[in-house]
Order: structure tokens, then sequence, then C-alpha cells
């Protein structure tokens, strides 16, 4: 079974939005079933801080032995600050992606839209 | 799970595709190929019969020896690329692509005309597994009563393996040292279990398709059906090698004659990229702006690091040195031809 933590937020795309000590600001990555069914990570394309995103852009990509992915803009917001560390070691996503393995924070537009998102209960029916 | 030419193959077990293709380069790995297809050919006539239809020089097999050679058509395309066994001096085990069985047999079957040859499709009672890497040899010694110290590289003898009796030959498709087994069909899930089990302390592992792929693609082995097909020539896929032409008249041979004279259009290419990317099948190759050519195999190579892919290009773009790039979802990325292997440093043997 894959790990669906309560309190975060869910897309259609398996990427998770997770909050932080600041209200506005959201932490962004992919689920762990994500990371299952892709397999292998060996790189992400990352944004850099500063670029901003509409709900349902494409802010990078993640290249995967088996495939390449897109990785969707949760919510609008400006990028604050990139996981650097999967520069060196892209497998994190696949070891820890709820954690070491997360990707963006964003600087949400309007957190209160996050209400249009899954909750746990909703995206662990989506992976059944 | 991958449905693979009538099979359910897995892509990889749970270590993951990178792990696997490093036990194999460092340690050891074991694939289950039992998809593979077996004809046997037997009778006075086998050897003028395989001589006739693959482009290698059979003759020159000794029993307990094999080739790699080529099925070709009339135009110098490749049918399929096998292995072929000199089992005895009047018997020969071909092993075939699984996705081309039922192709070749046909093939095999329209050209047995006047030969005293029989063929008969062996597939369904033979398994396959293949023990490969560095370290296959210390693995598999303590399981067989066959001196494998007396296999050179395309050797192959009869004996048994954890009491399983296996035809046992020291070839592969990963650049690694190794063995492949040919077991009858109900022993071979024990077998598997038995090599694994022995093989574990020193970190034997079961590997997958993924594995696979990239272990030979590491090796510029082509692969029928990506990058080998009818329509191209065996000289275009770069395996003039294997054609034999002084050893008398074969299917196929004129073709390539005229071809040899007259230069080849295409070349299969190895292209290593300098820039990071991950090459995949259907990527565009371009040189001065323009499309020359389309990606055949690709993968982020672990032991190169780098993106590694072949591709057809135009004869005078496929030397060594020529720059190009490969069109990775929207982008060129730079790259340039090298010469094949990409990787070097394989244990393999002969």
């Amino acid at each position: 079974m894959s790990e669906v933590p309560t309190g975060f937020r869910y897309t259609d795309e398996h990427e998770y939005v997770r909050p932080t000590d600041e209200a506005d600001i959201f932490t962004v990555g992919i689920t762990d079933y994500a990371q299952g069914e892709l397999g292998d990570i060996v790189f992400l394309e990352l944004p850099e801080v500063g670029d901003r995103f509409e709900k349902g852009d494409v802010f990078g990509t993640i290249e995967a032995v088996k495939a390449v992915s897109d990785l969707y803009t949760p919510l609008a917001g400006e990028v604050v600050a990139v996981n650097a560390a999967l520069d060196d070691d892209p497998a994190l996503v696949n070891s820890d992606p709820y954690d070491a393995g997360w990707i963006v924070e964003l600087r949400l537009d309007d957190p209160a839209a996050l209400e249009d998102l899954l909750d746990a209960d909703d995206y662990e029916a989506l992976i059944g | 799970m991958v449905a693979f030419a009538g099979f359910e193959l897995p892509l990889h077990y749970p270590g993951g595709i990178r792990e696997e293709h490093r036990a194999v380069r460092k340690v050891a790995g074991l694939f289950d190929v039992s998809h593979m297809g077996e004809f046997e050919i037997r009778g006075p006539d086998a050897l003028a019969l395989v001589q006739y239809l693959t482009a290698n020089d059979a003759s020159a097999l000794k029993p307990g020896r094999a080739q790699y050679s080529l099925l070709l058509n009339d135009r110098g395309g490749i049918v399929d690329d096998l292995l072929v066994y000199r089992l005895a001096l009047g018997a020969f085990l071909l092993v075939v692509n699984a996705a081309n069985r039922v192709k070749d047999r046909e093939w095999i079957l329209s050209h047995v005309g006047n030969f005293d040859a029989e063929l008969t499709d062996r597939s369904d009672d033979y398994a396959l597994l293949a023990l490969q890497g560095p370290r296959a040899d210390e693995v598999l010694a303590p399981l067989t009563d066959v001196d494998l110290g007396s296999l050179p590289g395309f050797a192959f003898a009869r004996g048994r393996v954890l009491g399983v009796d296996a035809l046992i030959a020291r070839t592969g498709y990963t650049g690694e040292d190794g063995f492949e087994l040919y077991v009858s069909g109900p022993r071979a899930e024990e077998l598997w279990e038995g090599v694994l089990d022995a093989g574990s302390g020193l970190g034997t592992v079961p590997a997958g398709l993924g594995a696979r792929d990239a272990l030979r693609l590491e090796m510029g082995y082509a692969l029928y059906g990506s990058d080998l097909d009818e329509e191209h020539s065996a000289l275009e896929a770069g395996l003039g090698w294997v054609v034999k032409p002084g050893k008398g008249e074969f299917v196929g041979c004129r073709a390539l004659a005229v071809e040899r004279e007259r230069g080849s259009t295409w070349r299969l290419a190895g292209i290593r990229l300098a820039e990071r990317g991950f090459p995949r099948p259907g990527h565009e190759v371009v040189s001065d702006g323009h499309v020359v050519g389309v990606v055949t195999s690709g993968t982020l190579s672990p032991s190169v690091g780098a993106g590694i892919a072949l591709a057809y290009l135009p004869t005078a773009l496929a030397r060594p040195g020529s720059r190009l790039a490969l069109r990775v979802r929207g982008r060129d990325l730079a790259g340039e031809v090298v010469r094949l292997p990409f990787y070097r440093g394989g244990s393999r043997k002969g």
C-alpha cells in the first residue's frame, strides 16, 4: 500500500501539497504512489525561484527509467524554493517522497483554493 | 509486468531497474528469458540448410560451440538475429527472438525444400535462465558438474545444475561474463530459486527486461524490432562482421554484395549526448537544423554516465565524431556519434 498522509492535499496528477509554518507557502512533491509507478527516477527538470505558474501549468519534468512525466502546478503561485538536493540525488523522490524528496515550495496566490483539491480520503479512493 | 510476445514479463523486480543493472555490472543478475524461441535442426543436410539460411559461417563451428548470426531476406534485410549452437555434426539449435518465432519457423520451413533436414520447434519445452555478471562463474561453479574453466566464450556443454539437466552456454546479452542455462520447462522454477539462493550471499539479484535493455544498449547490441528489421540490411545495421560472403551462397548474399560495392545509404550509429538527457525511441536526430534520423533505442546509461542512443543515419553523418543533436521534448541536446560499444568495462569473454 502506498502511504497517503492526512493533512495534505492532492491532485489528480499525483502531486501533494503540504502546509508549512507560513500560511501561504506550501511544499509540492509527488506522492508515494506516483514514485512507485514511475520507478527509478534519474533526474528532474525544475523551475527557478521567482518563476510564476498558473494552475495546471507544467512547472517541470521528472525523468524516470521507464518514462518521463510532466509536473503540473496544483494551484497558481510563485516558486519560493527548489529542492537542490535532487540535483545530486534524484532518487530521494523514490525513497522519501514526502520529506527529503520534496520538489518545490510555492507561495500560493489564493490558499483558500486548496479546498478545491483532493483530501487524503479522496486521493486514496483515486488510487484505489 | 509487461506483455511481451505473448508472455508476461517483469520489467523489473522490487529492487528496481537501476539496482539490477548495478548488480549485473558488479556481481551477477539472473534473467528469465524463457520466452526466446528454440528450434532444433537435424539431419544429413542440417549444416547445408543452416549455411543457406544464416549469414555467419556455421561450418566454422565445432560441436559445443555457438555463434551470433542472422536470418536474411533476399534484399539483405534482417528476418531475425539469433544464436546458432552446434549440438553435433548434424544437429543445430537456433535460438530466436520470441516475437519472431512463428515468422522464423515459417521462413525456415519454406526453404527446407530439397535439404534433407528437419526442424523441430522446441520453444515450449525449453526454459532459459541467463546468469550474467563478473562473478557469475563463482556463483555457478559450485552448483554444476561442468568444469566452467573449460568453457571459453560461446562454448557450451551439457551437464547438471543443482541436479537439473541443462545445456550450459557461456553466452549472454549484457557484455558481462555469464551463462545461459537451457533446461526443461518444469524444472526451471526450482533452478531459478536455487541459483538465486546460492548467489544471494555474493549479491546476485533477479533482473528484468528494463535492466537487460540498458545493459545490452551500453554494449551497442542491437535489439530486433527496435534497431533491426526487414527493411534495414545487415550492413546498414552495422552487422557486416557477421556476414561471411566467402562461405558460399546464402539467402541475402547477392543483395549484400551489391550493397558492399555501391555503399550503404544508412548506417546504425551510436550517439552519446554531451548534455543531460534521456534519449528514448522516437526522438528525432537533428543535424544543421534538419531531421536526419530517429532514435531506435535510447537510455540514460548508468555505466557511461550519459544519454546514449542508436539511430539510423545517412552514412556520411554516421562517422564517429560527427556532431548532431537529439530533439528531446522540443529541445535540441548536443551529442556526437561514437564508436560502439558505449561501455568498455564489461567482463565478457570471447
